[in-house]
């Protein structure tokens, strides 16, 4: 897959933080003041978690350039460790059990990522299907996960943090923000550091990775586990914060496959690109269906909105894939420029 | 890439079996493999101790005999040409030496320690380096950062001291950024510092990795034509790096490489490879002089190089 970024524009630019400075400040200052609980309940909270696993897809995927096809597994991991922990561990804060669910998330990635050693690409990809389906088929087969719930649908727990109720749709979203953003710093950090670089090497040349020193094997299985603790966390705010609910069904391979067209869209091997993502994602069956609504009115129901945007989707990624490769923020970094210039110019 | 697939796979399950078989070698070398119990026999070997010296190697690919009892020595500081036509085995050989492929038969004595297969994730450590004869950059870093990984091995921070910025990772950072700005500017380089590798041209390329191999200023250096596919001008260029880099970092270098007349000015010792045996071992003028050298590859490839010096005084 080609994933490489977009050349920096030659253009003057502000200072890298200032944007996601900016952006941080509207979410928290103004976004709650005017959002109606529609745009939290169906818009951003379906929109951050998406975009916390795009992250965590991306390290792996588009950075180490390991394909899985697991990541609704990991995402599930994450749900239903997290709620284990709350409801078995007397007197561990939420945010402990959002850690050591990221924790077990990891290792499960540890173990699914050990046949990237030796398998690559497609094969890989095949073999992370066993991740999806293992974990769908333990959580279903052994009802202590669920607490020995009849139906397997367990309710999340209350959100709050050190005693502040976040239950409200825009508790929930701060709650849900403010664990996306801390967890996209991190990986922002991680992809700019030595790491972040050996994951990139290993992507584009393994065998001259390996002859520099750089230690392949560790840094395959170190790329599973932090993009299966991302993963894993984003399972948590999906559950929790989200759908309020967790059940094992909701993590399926349609899911995975999601997350996947999330980074392909948005941008392989960018940060950026997973927001970019899972917004198209998140926002295009809503467009289409007050689109199709209007247009051809009760003709188009459920049915129809489902599979039209099947195929809009499915066209939508052949399209990226040979007009785009890089995604959507590559085509945005372009649009900019061009207006930058055109301001300039003027 | 032709070293993929069955290579890797033969490079894991491989087990290293390194012996000691000369004298002569530092210290710090030594004591690492004996530390791990690895050495286990000593042989006197007289006069000044080689470097890299292979012996007996034997290597071949299904029914394809690639390489077939090689032996060759390679002294401290001297520039090494392997020629020989096309799938001669002079990739194999590099691909031995670097450890990416394991031999059916034979030995390499790197620093004086012998091994069935030279362990590729430690090569940098034994202070080798190699550049490949496609491509192998990292098209989506820098060119710094290229350069910068060829310092990959000796990173010790890890990752969450990275990520957080605290411990060695910042030192580290700083001075391999400082070494590889070093090597960019002695390869004339500084000008695309930050552009992505892959986005040069194809001479640039190849002297991006001769950067990232130099950068760990490493004692042995491998070539696999490096100059393969540049005009006359970027090629005499290439050989002046090369030479350059020799007497800088006192280097050892392997290097392969097409162009005869380039070979024959750069090189102190020239084997000859065909049909994966070596059928020459000597000076270049005695190379260049012998009959069956003559007869197996140089009547093809002295048109290339009156070709060659064409192009290079067309390109003037
Ligand atoms: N990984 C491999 N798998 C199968 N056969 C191989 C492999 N590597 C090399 N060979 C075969 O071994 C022989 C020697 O190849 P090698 O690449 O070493 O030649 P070469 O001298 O480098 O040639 P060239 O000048 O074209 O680069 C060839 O017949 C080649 O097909
Ligand atoms: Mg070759």
């Amino acid at each position: 897959m080609a994933a490489i970024p977009a050349e920096f524009s030659s253009a003057p630019v502000l200072p890298k933080w200032v944007v996601p400075v900016l952006l941080l400040a509207f979410a928290y200052g103004v976004v709650p003041l005017i959002g109606s609980s529609y745009l939290f309940e169906a818009i951003l909270l379906p929109f951050l978690a998406l975009s916390l696993a795009g992250v965590g897809l991306n390290i792996l995927t588009g950075y180490a350039g390991q394909v899985s096809l697991g990541s609704a597994a990991f995402m599930a991991a994450g749900a239903f460790a997290a709620y284990n922990f709350n409801l078995r561990v007397e007197g561990l804060p939420l945010i402990g059990s959002i850690f050591l669910a990221g924790i077990v998330a990891a290792a499960i990635g540890i173990v699914f990522g050990l046949p990237s050693l030796r398998l690559r690409g497609f094969y890989l990809a095949v073999s992370t299907l066993a991740a999806q389906f293992f974990v769908q088929w333990a959580l279903t087969k052994f009802s202590w996960f669920s607490n020995d719930s009849a139906s397997g649908v367990i309710d999340a727990p209350r959100l709050s943090i050190s005693g502040f109720a976040l239950d409200g749709a825009v508790g929930r979203y701060f709650f849900a923000l403010t664990i996306v953003a801390v967890l996209t710093f991190l990986a922002h950090r991680l992809v700019s550091s030595q790491t972040g670089r050996n994951l990139i090497a290993v992507r584009d040349n393994e065998t001259a990775a390996r002859i520099i020193g750089i230690p392949v094997l560790k840094t395959k299985l170190l790329a599973f586990a932090i993009s299966s603790f991302i993963i894993g966390v984003a399972g948590v705010i999906w559950a929790f914060a989200y759908l309020r609910t967790v059940e094992p069904a909701g993590f399926n391979l349609d899911r995975s496959f999601q997350i996947l067209f999330i980074i392909i869209i948005g941008g392989l091997a960018s940060i950026r690109g997973a927001f970019f993502g899972a917004a198209l994602i998140v926002v295009f069956p809503l467009a289409l269906s007050r689109l199709g609504g209007f247009l051809l009115g009760d003709v188009f129901d459920s049915g129809v909105l489902d599979m039209s945007q099947r195929i809009v989707l499915g066209a939508l990624i052949i399209l990226f894939l040979i007009l785009e490769p890089d995604g959507l923020v590559a085509l945005w970094d372009r649009i900019r420029r061009r207006l930058l210039l055109a301001w300039q110019t003027t | 890439m032709a070293l993929s697939g069955s290579a890797l796979g033969l490079m894991e399950a491989s087990v290293y079996a390194p012996e000691v078989f000369a004298r002569g070698l530092p210290a710090s070398l030594l004591s690492g493999e004996q530390a791990e119990g690895r050495a286990v026999s000593v042989e006197p070997v007289a006069g000044p101790a080689p470097l890299l010296s292979l012996q007996g190697i034997g290597l071949s690919f299904g029914g394809v005999v690639a390489l077939a009892d090689i032996d060759l020595s390679v002294n401290p500081g001297e520039i090494r040409a392997i020629i020989g036509p096309n799938g001669a085995g002079k990739s194999s050989l590099i691909n031995v030496i670097s450890g990416v492929y394991r031999p059916d038969r034979g030995h390499i004595g790197l620093h004086g320690i012998g091994y069935a297969q030279v362990p590729t994730q430690r090569l940098a450590r034994l202070g080798v380096a190699r550049t490949f004869q496609n491509l192998a950059l990292f098209k989506g870093l820098s060119v710094l950062d290229n350069v910068a990984a060829g310092l990959a091995y000796k990173v010790r921070s890890n990752f969450a001291g990275q990520v957080l910025g605290i411990g060695r990772s910042r030192e580290e950072r700083r001075d391999s950024l400082n070494r590889a700005d070093q090597i960019l500017d002695f390869l004339d380089l500084a000008a695309v510092r930050d552009r992505l590798a892959g986005t040069l041209p194809y001479g640039l390329q190849k002297r991006v990795e001769l950067a990232r191999a130099l950068v760990a200023e490493p004692r042995l250096l491998l070539l696999d034509e490096p100059m393969a596919g540049m005009t006359a001008n970027e090629k005499s260029e290439m050989a002046a790096f090369v030479r350059a880099a020799r007497d800088r970092f006192a280097t050892t270098v392997v290097l392969i490489e097409h162009d005869v007349g380039v070979v024959m000015g750069l090189s102190d010792r020239i084997a000859v490879l065909d049909y994966g045996r070596k059928i020459a071992d000597a000076t270049p003028d005695e190379v260049r002089n012998d009959p069956r050298v003559i007869d197996a590859y140089l009547g093809v490839a002295s048109d290339n190089e009156a070709l060659s010096r064409n192009e290079g005084r067309a390109g003037i």
